[in-house]
């Protein structure tokens, strides 16, 4: 009698978002509209282009001290969570299971197939190219928010940081080039999960259970 | 650190004995009573869930643990960026809590820089005396709080070398400023110990303009341009942290750069 299969068989039939992907992916939305939001308010004292200013409803904060202090605030929480989900990440692999490899050929293929509106997502367990690119490139964006915050905090303290991104008004500039390239992924990330609300649900309930791979693959009976 | 549960001046006795027979009618029962009428009174005000006062605290509180964190990140020995004097713009940028129309200038003659607090020689000082002083010039930038900044050359005496002249206790944690416009503002010690924190009376090649705080303004290149307090016409060295005009409203007291 095998009497370890059944244990076995639930460890290696584990859900698509394990509890502390869900619990960091909450904290990581809530740290971002708070970071976001309060950004816009210290934004309209000295804007960046010309004749953009956000509107007072969307701002965290009445003025700039209300809404520096809530970005100061709303840091530790991003970084704190960000580097969390980064280890555990790394850690457990599924960084590398879930955004690699990206291919060329299937990036085509995907922006192929969307264009001519087929656009597959019964399989919540395998991210697309387009995906994958998307996650890679709002990861590496939250680390460059980071970077060029601390630049623009310290620029005497890490006045070697300042002069990598080319100067204090620079890293400002990068610090909203990050912003834009976010708030542009949530927009298009916040839309697909309305379209497809089993992603939504499976961030808060765990989504399917996947094989010892990480994908689709059916779990073996006990 | 300072306690945040400790007020930062002691209360006046005299407010104690002025209210003596209020403290003795205070009785548990009434201070239950009228802590439940209080706290209904708060779910009643709490209506605006974006600025509730413990949410508005919080973010105090977490402004001063920043600023605790930036007292430990400044290095006393780490120097600003230089600039070319290429690179400097003349005339500065104006920026205070009033427009330029409102600049009061300061009449140099009849001005004279008081000093209070742990000081051994608390003599004023006139516009001539200070200028006899050593002088040290740096072409610094300018950064404010609001985003923009600019390169600026200033000249005037080490803030160091005029306290060690005169005497001040360099051991007592702050140093306070005062201004003809009433602008209050104070730094840390260490701060104001920092080899490129001046005194400054000159601008370019030129005395302090006007706006710019003639004849005498702190300029240091570790702290936001709202910690440079123009026109000063009072120091005071204390171990109790000085007014801080940006400080109430909600900004970051130690604004390290």
């Amino acid at each position: 009698m095998d009497k370890s299969s059944p244990a076995l068989s639930r460890r290696r039939s584990r859900r698509l978002h394990p509890m502390p992907i869900r619990v960091m992916h909450w904290i990581n939305a809530a740290a971002m509209l708070v970071m976001i939001t309060s950004g816009w308010g210290i934004y309209d004292d000295d804007v960046i282009v010309r004749g953009l200013h956000f509107p007072q409803a969307l701002r965290l904060g009445d003025w700039a001290a209300p809404s520096l202090n809530w970005h100061f605030a709303g840091m530790w929480l991003l970084v704190l969570n960000g580097l969390a989900y980064l280890s555990y990440g790394l850690v457990t692999g599924r960084l590398r299971e879930r955004l690699l490899p990206i291919r060329i050929a299937d990036l085509v293929k995907t922006v192929r197939d969307t264009l001519h509106l087929r656009i597959a997502h019964e399989d919540l367990t395998t991210y697309n190219a387009v995906q994958k690119v998307l996650y890679v490139v709002v990861i590496l964006a939250g680390a460059s928010q980071v970077l060029t915050g601390l630049a623009m905090w310290k620029p005497v303290q890490f006045s070697g940081l300042v002069s990598l991104l080319g100067g204090f008004q620079d890293a400002r500039v990068v610090h909203f080039l990050g912003m834009s390239v976010i708030v542009g992924f949530l927009l298009v990330h916040v839309l697909l999960s309305l379209l497809v609300p089993q992603t939504l649900w499976a961030m808060l309930a765990g989504g399917p259970r996947v094989g010892p791979s990480g994908h689709g693959e059916p779990a073996p009976l006990p | 650190m300072r306690s945040p549960f400790r007020p930062a001046a002691p209360p006046d006795p005299a407010i104690l004995d002025d209210h003596r027979r209020l403290i003795r009618s205070l009785q548990r029962r009434r201070l239950i009573q009228g802590g439940l009428s209080l706290g209904a009174l708060t779910m009643l005000t709490g209506c605006d869930v974006r600025r509730p006062a413990s949410v508005q605290a919080a973010l105090l509180a977490i402004r001063d643990l920043n600023d605790s964190l930036q007292a430990l990140l400044f290095d006393p020995n780490k120097l600003a960026p230089t600039y070319p004097a290429s690179m400097v713009l003349n005339p500065p940028r104006f920026n205070a809590y009033y427009d330029v129309m409102k600049v009061k200038p300061v009449d140099g003659a009849k001005w004279r820089l008081e000093l209070s607090g742990l000081i051994g020689d608390k003599r004023p000082w006139t516009v001539e005396q200070i200028e006899a002083l050593p002088q040290r010039t740096e072409i610094i930038k300018h950064v404010c709080v609001e985003g923009w900044d600019y390169i600026g050359q200033w000249s005037g005496v080490p803030f160091r070398a005029f306290l060690e002249r005169v005497g001040a206790d360099l051991s007592a944690r702050y140093v306070g400023f005062h201004c003809a416009d009433g602008y209050t503002s104070s730094i840390d010690m260490a701060s104001a110990l920092h080899p490129q924190t001046l005194l400054a009376t000159r601008y370019g090649d030129d005395v302090l303009g006007d706006p710019f705080g003639y004849p005498l303004r702190l300029r240091m290149s570790t702290k936001l341009g709202y910690k440079n307090p123009k026109w000063v016409t009072a120091i005071e060295v204390n171990n109790v942290r000085p007014d801080d005009m940006w400080d109430k409203p909600g900004y970051s007291w130690f604004a390290g750069l």
